[in-house]
């Protein structure tokens, strides 16, 4: 028998004591926060901070944030990813979720490895879930990195996005904090962040 | 370049200008279709271990003192794929407002009572046949600034991952025969031929003697029909 999906509804603007209670002060436990690693996480560690920008560039204080990446091999914590020359590393699972109602400026700010190379061709990037108050559907975007620019150059996802527009998925390192990267998404605008219809 | 993936029919579009806030907020450039690659039909697995024994039944997990006060429900259904095969192991987290409409969340200025035995959050994981199942309490309409007037009918929230990250759903149960429900700008932003599929329906074979009434609200993901890329 042929189902039909449910359809999407938005978060909402009190999705805070549910999705994500432990950063917000609810007495209720997370499954995931901004920690996508802890700190014996094989591999280079990150932070990436960054804002959520409505069309008038106003930074949004009620958008929800996740993300979905590899770990330091390249490899994915899922079934699906069966190849066995990349090292699974079982502490990581390789999800982090985040509010941006926490901090003054309404900025995120995410811990992390960088994820290695997927293989394929692929620059290493991580996997972005975007949903807030006035959002119906969720969107999906990724974070490349400003220090990729070989992998970039020839990633198939990134190759399908016109090239004026290829900048807004590249979280910037940030030359005067070790290991820091911005990455700012722009709902609306000139400078729109790309959003891929997966 | 791909094909177009998102099932706009069933989905409500970015911008939905009664829904004010969609205004600033929705992309409005046109989404770029990628391939699927391990990044897509991967994704993060919470499985029962991530659930504690009272996250399910939203009725004790926020008692302090006593009771929640409101009318208790059951609210259960199946969690499948466009193909109806059950989706085990999945999870599914919900939040809600009590039974006066107020959310326990700082921002909600909603002049009606806090419970403070109703937290309105849990959390549960579906069994070997998708089945999930929740204790809780009616959630009351609650009023919003759209526009003049403007109350959401009583709903549920509900998120779902799903086997990979192409079937992330976030979504909101309605309750049948609701008033609200032809008036309210986010309900109706939906396509309508999908719309009902968000009312759940009333079940006497749910509802239990001199305990709570039942409801049925099944949840249908995006199933796995595309391929992945080939190279
Ligand atoms: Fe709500």
């Amino acid at each position: 028998m042929r189902r039909y999906q449910t359809p999407s509804q938005t978060v909402g603007p009190f999705f805070a004591y549910g999705l994500v209670p432990e950063q917000y002060g609810y007495r209720f436990t997370s499954i995931a926060d901004h920690a996508v690693a802890a700190p014996a996480t094989e591999g280079t560690h990150i932070r990436i901070i960054g804002q959520v920008l409505d069309g008038e560039a106003t930074p949004i204080p009620d958008a929800l944030l996740e993300f979905w990446q590899a770990n330091a091999h390249g490899r994915y914590n899922h079934a699906a990813d069966e190849r066995q020359d990349n090292l699974l590393d079982p502490d990581f699972l390789g999800f982090g979720r985040t509010g941006t109602g926490t901090s003054a400026d309404a900025s995120f700010q995410i811990d992390t490895v960088k994820p290695g190379a997927v293989g394929e061709g692929q620059a290493p990037h991580i996997n972005v879930v975007v949903l807030m108050r006035g959002m119906l559907t969720h969107a999906f975007t990724r974070i490349y990195f400003s220090d990729e620019e070989a992998l970039n150059a020839v990633d198939p996802a990134l190759a399908n996005v016109p090239e004026n527009r290829r900048a807004t998925l590249i979280g910037k390192r940030d030359e005067a904090s070790a290991g820091t990267y911005r990455f700012d998404i722009r709902m609306q605008g000139e400078r729109e962040t790309v959003f891929f219809d997966i | 370049m791909s094909e177009q993936r998102m099932d706009w029919t069933s989905h409500p579009p970015h911008v939905h200008p009664d829904y004010k806030s969609t205004v600033l907020r929705g992309p409005t450039k046109p989404l770029i279709a990628i391939d699927h690659r391990l990044s897509e039909l991967t994704g993060p697995v919470y499985g029962h271990d991530s659930v504690g024994p009272l996250d399910a039944d939203l009725t004790k997990n926020g008692q302090r003192n006593g009771e929640p006060l409101g009318e208790r429900i059951i609210v259960t259904g199946r969690v499948v794929d466009e193909d109806d095969r059950p989706q085990p192991d999945t999870l599914v987290e919900i939040w809600q407002a009590n039974a006066a409409g107020r959310y326990i969340h700082e921002i909600d200025q909603h002049a009606a009572p806090i419970d403070p035995n109703f937290l309105g959050a849990g959390r549960c994981v579906t069994d070997g046949e998708g089945r999930y199942r929740y204790i809780t309490i009616k959630p009351g309409a609650y009023p919003w600034k759209n526009h003049y007037n403007a109350w959401r009918p009583n709903h549920i929230h509900l998120s779902l991952f799903g086997p990979s990250f192409t079937s992330r759903l976030v979504t909101q149960m309605y309750f049948p025969g609701d008033p609200l429900l032809d008036l309210d700008p986010i309900f109706n932003a939906v396509p309508e031929a999908a719309r009902e599929r968000l009312i759940s329906s009333f079940a006497i074979d749910v509802t239990e003697p001199e305990f709570a009434l039942g409801y049925v609200f099944d949840i249908v993901l995006r199933g796995p029909q595309v391929t992945p890329a080939e190279d």
